[in-house]
Order: structure tokens, then C-alpha cells, then sequence
């Protein structure tokens, strides 16, 4: 009962240090990786927008697995609808 | 008077400020309310606006704005005798800082966690917008060069802190990886980490490391300088979670570690004050108390940089408004906890009041050196910690400070000279690392600028560095006092500190300025000018902001009258 009630105890400080040590330093840390993300995502619709792609036999297959975040990237570079004329978003 | 004494007046006074004055001032002032909801739960998108928990946001606000600042300010002050700096800590977190740190907090999560800078265009005006950046680039010019040269001065004061102070930074590299790479649990790493500190600081005396004299001309001091700001510009271009994130961990638990420590000596060894209460034999040179104690001591006492901090990312991730009060008010608290430490060591930390003065021969000198000799003494007086180790650990501690300050500093630095680029079309120094070139070259003219090609002056722009900080806060006090004017709640909480805040400054930029024109000090002398054309400038703003309102208020009530 004892070991048990020690274990939660450093669980939860542990929770509380990862709290501590990712606060300050959250935002910086996810606009870095959406960054990446956004280069990404650029290179796998390259070759709807007329850039050459040699890569374009994998990353076709995955451009419905990026579908989703496909809506917030258009948005977020700025440009209100899908910038791809055959390929529409909202 | 024994230290003990001085530190249960100083710290039961400051707690008693937290009970009572900052609950009269969240709830008649500033009216926090439970049931509002907070910007963190209104955007709450897991990155910027994340609602916590408010003894990790304490935890983390505090360990942000406690530096090496709050222990060089009393450290160089303690000049006048040791109530002045006592009194102006005390008084100064109580009435000052923690309403203005809570008050940022307040004002910014009303308005949808905005920066201060970006609140100042809004309440205020667009004219004291762009004074605010102004404001701000001279804070972090001078704060990189004030911290380049008081590391330098440590490392070569201390020898034998060389080895943990540059180790302690690839500890940190390496406890970044363990924790991206998720390998341990972040409890077992810290236990390592500070473990693998500690052994650092103890091997540390037994490897002393000493610059040559000399190299190609360039004094140790100088060289010194030159490859901290080499390494900063680095550290600032490096992702932040590969150094500075686990650096600015590490540096936490060594504050509350040092901390402890630092109070457990006192406690136990109760050594008494050697130097004299009020210094009437005060070297000659050495400036009027009035003002420039005021501005001397600014982080400990009060400080603009918080107010960055508190509407920057803390109040973004504020989980009820209530919380502002603890995590503001009692952060405050914190740092003036840590400049009355700072105190007892400059001052309780010598065998006679002849090696004291010895110390203190002139305005300026002191500093960080006299804070890790005098905390060194206590230390091994209380703990019986070697003297030799003791002094490694609190350089460590300060140094370890001033690092991570210069990084984030030349980080911001570079960002608003990336953003100059922008707004004026110059394309190259929109790219990162011409931008850090140019913030770490005009940091590097101001340190040898000031003092001369050993670098050995830079801590002579000490007290004007403590008065532009003060005028940010007073810049985040009349943002504060124009919201509370607007609201038709009682001012007087921010508006007093305000004006005592211009009129000390505006004072004591005087006297330096006259000061700089004696020794014909040039480059300073035209810091200082610019430096007074801003305070006065926010002087006439708050002038003509408060005026305004009043008369708006009068309207308002005679049209009220006429209903």
C-alpha cells in the first residue's frame, strides 16, 4: 500500500516537473515542428502546382493521409480557398 | 544587528505584503474574478494558450524573471549601508512590484493576453507604442553587455569556476537529447543532471583555468567578452530545445537549490551584519543615495522585464484570473526574496567591517564578486561546505543566470532587428544570422564602448541599464493606471508608484548625465540623452493620457447629471 502511494507520489511529481519544463518553451516548440510541417506539406502537393517532384511516386500516396491538415495549411499560408484548380478544399 | 533578524523582517514583511496588501489589491483594485474566463480556456490551441497549473506557472514565471540582475543591483548598492537596500527591496516588492507584476497579468488577460507592448498602442497610444520598442532595444542592448562583462569579471575572479560553468552547458545539451529522445522520465534526468552539476562544481577548484594575460594585445577580460558573445550569438541561433529549454531547467532547480541553501547557512550560523546600517564614510565618487538607490537596485525591487514576461507568455496560459494574484504577486516575492539573500551575503559575509570597505573602496565595485565571496563565507560557516567548492557553487549560480539571459536576450534582440528588416524592406537582415551578427556588434560596442578596450568599464552602464528598466515598468503602470482610470476604480494603487518611478528615474539621469560630461565619457553621455529624451517623453505621455481621461470622465458624468 505504502510503495504504492510512493509511486503516485513521484508520478504525479513527475507530471508536474514535465509541466515545468515544456511551459515555457511549448509555443516555440510546436510553431518549429508546423514549420517543418508546412515544408512538408509543400513538397507532397508540389506537383499540382507545377513544381517538379522526383519523389512524387511516394508522396502521391501520401497526399490523402495529409488531407486533413490540408484545410489550416492553405489558411494558414495565407490564401482563402485551395490554391489548386483541380483540386478543391472549402 | 544579526543576519537572522534581518532575514525574518524581510521575509515576514514580504509575506505579510502578499497576505494582506496584494489581497486588497486584487480584490478591490483589480476586482479578479473567478468566473471569467480566461484567455487560456478562450483560445486554448495547445501551443500558446494552454490553461496551467498556477504553481507550474509560478514556478516558471518566477525562474524566468529572477536572474543575475536581482543579485548584481543590491549587490552594488549595499554602498549606502544596508537599510536603504533592505528598505527599498522590502517596500519595493510590496507596493511596487507585486502590483505591477500582477497588474501586467490582469491587464493583458483582459485584453486577450496581449503583450504589453502591443496593450500600450491600444490604451494608450501609437506614439508610446513605438516608444515601447525603443524602450525595450535599450534593455536588452544593455543588459548583454552589463552581464557579458560581470560574467567576465566571475570567471576570472573564480578560476575554478570555469570548468562547471562551460560544462554545466553541454550537461545541458545532453540532458535536451535524453529528454527529446524521451530515454528517462524528466524526474530521473533532473536527479542526474544535477548530480552531474554538482560534481562539476566539485571537481571544479581542483582544475582552475586562467586566460594568459594577454593574447595578441587583448587583455583576459576583454577575450573573455569576446568568446561569451561567440558563444551566445550561437546558443541564440541553435532550436531552443537543443539548449535553452534544458538550460533554463537546470538553472530553476539550482535557484531553489541555492536558495535553500544560502537561507539554511543564515539560519543556522546567524552571522552578523559587518557592514554599517547607513554608510556615512562613503568612498568619494560615490553618487547620491537619492536617487540613485532607486535605480541601482530595479530587479528585487521593481522591475519593466517582468511585465514582458507576465503579458508575454504568462498570462496566456493563466488558468483562472484569480491566479494572477498568486503567480504575479508572490513571483515578485520570489525575486525579492532572492535580493534580500543577495544582502545578507554582501553584508553579513565579511570577518570585519575593514575587509568590507576594502571590498567597497568605489561606486560600482562589489558586485557579483563581493555576493559569491561574502554567500561563499556564510555557506561555509552554516553548511560546512569547503570554501573553495562554496564559491564555485555560487559563481555557477550566477553565471549559469547571466548566460541564459544573454541568450534570450540576443534571441529577442535579433528578432527586432529581423522585424526592422521587414518593415523597411531590407532584405538581408530579415535572415537570422546577419540579424545576430548585427545584435551581438552593437552589444560588443556598447561593452568596450563603455569601458574602454579591456572591457573592464561595462558595469559602469549598471545604473543607467536599472533606468531604462524602469521605465518599462513605468511604461506597464500607466497601461495599468489608464485601464483602472477607464474603469472608474481608485488609481492611486499604480499611479503613486508610477510618478515615484519618473521622478527618480528623470533625477538620476540628470545626475549621470552631468556625471558622464565630467569624466567626458562621450558615448555614455549620449546614452544617457537618449535615455532622458524617452523618460521624458513618457512623462508628457502619461501627463496628457491621464488628463485626457479625466476630461472625458467629467463629460461623461455632466452628461449623466443633464439625463
Amino acid at each position: 500500500m505504502k510503495i504504492r502511494a510512493i509511486l503516485r507520489f513521484l508520478s504525479r511529481a513527475n507530471q508536474l516537473a514535465q509541466d515545468y519544463y515544456n511551459a515555457p518553451y511549448r509555443a516555440a516548440v510546436a510553431r518549429a515542428q508546423r514549420e517543418q510541417e508546412d515544408l512538408f506539406m509543400l513538397y507532397v502537393y508540389a506537383e499540382l502546382m507545377g513544381i517538379p517532384n522526383p519523389a512524387s511516386y511516394y508522396t502521391l500516396e501520401l497526399q490523402p493521409l495529409l488531407l486533413e491538415q490540408f484545410h489550416d495549411w492553405h489558411l494558414r499560408m495565407g490564401m482563402e480557398h485551395s490554391p489548386f484548380d483541380e483540386f478543391r478544399c472549402c | 544587528m544579526n543576519a537572522i533578524l534581518l532575514m525574518l523582517l524581510g521575509l515576514g514583511g514580504m509575506f505579510l505584503g502578499y497576505v494582506f496588501y496584494s489581497r486588497f489589491v486584487a480584490e478591490k483594485i483589480y476586482r479578479l474574478d473567478p468566473d471569467f474566463r480566461t484567455p487560456a480556456h478562450e483560445f486554448e490551441d495547445g501551443v500558446d494558450f494552454v490553461p496551467t497549473n498556477k504553481y507550474v506557472l509560478w514556478g516558471h514565471h518566477f525562474t524566468s524573471v529572477a536572474g543575475a540582475a536581482p543579485i548584481i543591483g543590491p549587490a552594488i548598492a549595499v554602498i549606502w549601508g544596508w537599510v536603504p537596500a533592505f528598505l527599498w527591496v522590502v517596500f519595493g516588492t510590496i507596493f511596487f512590484a507585486g502590483v505591477h507584476d500582477a497588474g501586467a497579468i490582469w491587464a493583458s488577460n483582459r485584453n486577450r493576453a496581449r503583450s504589453i507592448g502591443a496593450l500600450t498602442g491600444d490604451v494608450v497610444g501609437k506614439r508610446s507604442q513605438s516608444l515601447f520598442m525603443i524602450v525595450i532595444f535599450l534593455v536588452l542592448l544593455m543588459v548583454n553587455a552589463v552581464f557579458a562583462t560581470a560574467i567576465a569579471t566571475l570567471l576570472i575572479n573564480f578560476p575554478s569556476s570555469v570548468v562547471p560553468v562551460w560544462g554545466a552547458i553541454f550537461v545541458a545539451l545532453i540532458i535536451g537529447q535524453i529528454i527529446f529522445r524521451k530515454w528517462l522520465n524528466l524526474g530521473t534526468v533532473s536527479v542526474l543532471g544535477v548530480i552531474a552539476l554538482y560534481a562539476l562544481i566539485i571537481a571544479g577548484p581542483s582544475v582552475p583555468i586562467t586566460l594568459p594575460e594577454s593574447v595578441f594585445g587583448v587583455s583576459d577580460n576583454a577575450s573573455w567578452i569576446l568568446i561569451l558573445f561567440f558563444y551566445a550569438a550561437i546558443a541564440s541561433l541553435l532550436p531552443v530545445w537543443v539548449l535553452l529549454q534544458p538550460r533554463d531547467y537546470i538553472n530553476g532547480l539550482q535557484l531553489f537549490i541555492g536558495l535553500i541553501l544560502l537561507y539554511g547557512a543564515v539560519l543556522i550560523s546567524g552571522p552578523e551584519l559587518v557592514a554599517p546600517a547607513f554608510n556615512t564614510n562613503t568612498p568619494e565618487g560615490t553618487p547620491s543615495m537619492i536617487p540613485l538607490l532607486f535605480v541601482t537596485i530595479a530587479c528585487g525591487a521593481i522591475s519593466g522585464f517582468h511585465g514582458l514576461v507576465a503579458s508575454g507568455t504568462t498570462s496566456k496560459q493563466l488558468d483562472k484570473e484569480t491566479d494572477a494574484r498568486f503567480v504575479g504577486y508572490f513571483g515578485a516575492v520570489g525575486e525579492g526574496s532572492l535580493s534580500l539573500a543577495t544582502i545578507i551575503a554582501v553584508t553579513a559575509g565579511f570577518a570585519t567591517l575593514a575587509d568590507w570597505q576594502a571590498v567597497y573602496h568605489s561606486f560600482g565595485q562589489g558586485g557579483v564578486t563581493a555576493f559569491v565571496s561574502g554567500g561563499a563565507r556564510i555557506l561555509q560557516d552554516g553548511v560546512g561546505l569547503n570554501v573553495d567548492i562554496a564559491e564555485t557553487l555560487l559563481t555557477v549560480m550566477a553565471v549559469l543566470f547571466a548566460g541564459t539571459t544573454m541568450d534570450t536576450g540576443l534571441r529577442l534582440q535579433r528578432y527586432i532587428f529581423q522585424e526592422w528588416g521587414g518593415i523597411y524592406n531590407i532584405n538581408w537582415m530579415t535572415k537570422a544570422a546577419p540579424a545576430t551578427l548585427l545584435a551581438v556588434s552593437s552589444c560588443l560596442l556598447l561593452a568596450f564602448g563603455a569601458g574602454g578596450a579591456d572591457g573592464s568599464g561595462g558595469l559602469a552602464i549598471w545604473p543607467l541599464f536599472g533606468t531604462t528598466n524602469q521605465l518599462l515598468a513605468g511604461l506597464t503602470l500607466l497601461v495599468i493606471t489608464t485601464m483602472l482610470v477607464k474603469l472608474n476604480r481608485p488609481m492611486y494603487v499604480t499611479l503613486l508608484p508610477l510618478l515615484f518611478l519618473l521622478v527618480m528615474t528623470i533625477f538620476a539621469l540628470l545626475i549621470q548625465l552631468r556625471g558622464f560630461y565630467e569624466i567626458g565619457n562621450w558615448f555614455l553621455f549620449t546614452l544617457d540623452l537618449l535615455v532622458l529624451i524617452a523618460a521624458v517623453w513618457i512623462a508628457l505621455e502619461a501627463t496628457a493620457t491621464l488628463a485626457r481621461l479625466r476630461q472625458q470622465n467629467k463629460t461623461l458624468q455632466a452628461t449623466s447629471n443633464e439625463d
